[in-house]
């Protein structure tokens, strides 16, 4: 899985490990602001209001 | 044959150990989100709320009587919970308002005011303001730092209850329909900390106004 994305990225491995750091970042950035909050509401821990 | 099962078995055991990696990376970025990155986001809005509140307070009075939906609305004091304890209560209790601090019920009373000003607020990540709530106890003060004022509420019950007890955020809690005649809080959480199967409620009933120049009670010195 993670070899066949590594083989799919284009050039030497510099290249590679820059774009692979890129990715990282920006699944970090859509779990933080994107998933996480949208998942959020279901969590028993965010229920704080009666009604 | 034997040889070409094998590849193709390691190759499925591969995936699925890369699978469950990702599995236990993304909830530890999940743990991480809640118990971090929510924290540093609410203290981030707290802290522009506060110099906002601060700075606009002796020059907008009309906060006081027609707050804005996520308007940081007024400060709450309360000793009990640690000598800074110090939250802008934000107007609204939808999930965006009560992610940047504690949140006024838009239909309860105003500070101050006769009825009940009703405060939501998480007891788990978000800064969570109200995670030690169950330390108040009968007798302990909950001062409101308002646009119009100091108003100073002691504490007179608390209780846990369903999550659909709304009539304790009723004008008079307990009471729904029945004309207040007395200035009361309630302040609201979950129930156990991590969990929401209850609500804990804090009511307090208003013992003393000040004006802003008169400044504030001499206890939060």
């Amino acid at each position: 899985m993670y070899a066949l994305l590594w083989r799919l990225l284009p050039g030497p491995w510099p290249a590679k490990t820059a774009q692979a750091l890129v990715l990282l970042a920006v699944v970090f950035w859509l779990l933080m602001y994107v998933a996480f909050p949208a998942l959020e509401p279901h969590l028993p821990l965010e229920q704080v209001v009666v009604g | 044959m034997p040889r070409r099962f094998g590849t193709t078995a390691i190759t499925c055991l591969r995936v699925l150990a890369e699978l469950l990696l990702t599995l236990g990376v993304l909830l530890g970025a999940l743990a991480f989100y809640l118990l971090v990155w929510t924290n540093v986001q609410t203290a981030a809005a707290q802290e522009e709320l506060l110099s906002e509140f601060r700075e606009r307070r002796s020059d907008d009075p009309t906060r006081a009587v027609a707050p804005k939906p996520g308007d940081g609305l007024n400060v709450l004091h309360i000793p009990r919970l640690g000598k800074d304890w110090e939250w802008v209560v934000v107007e609204g209790v939808d999930t965006d308002s009560l992610n940047r601090g504690p949140g006024h019920f838009p239909a309860s009373a105003l500070p101050g005011a006769i009825g009940n000003y009703a405060v939501a607020g998480h007891r788990a990540t978000h800064g969570e303001p109200f995670a030690d709530l169950d330390q108040l106890a009968e007798g302990d003060k909950v001062y409101v730092e308002a646009a119009d004022g100091w108003f100073t509420y002691r504490v007179t019950w608390t209780r846990i209850t369903s999550p659909s007890a709304v009539e304790l955020i009723a004008p008079v809690p307990g009471k729904p329909g029945t004309e207040p005649e007395v200035a009361m809080m309630t302040l609201v959480t979950c129930h156990p900390r991590w969990g929401s199967s209850e609500r804990l409620i804090v009511g307090a009933q208003l013992i003393e106004r000040r004006t802003l120049a008169a400044g504030a009670p001499k206890e939060l010195d």
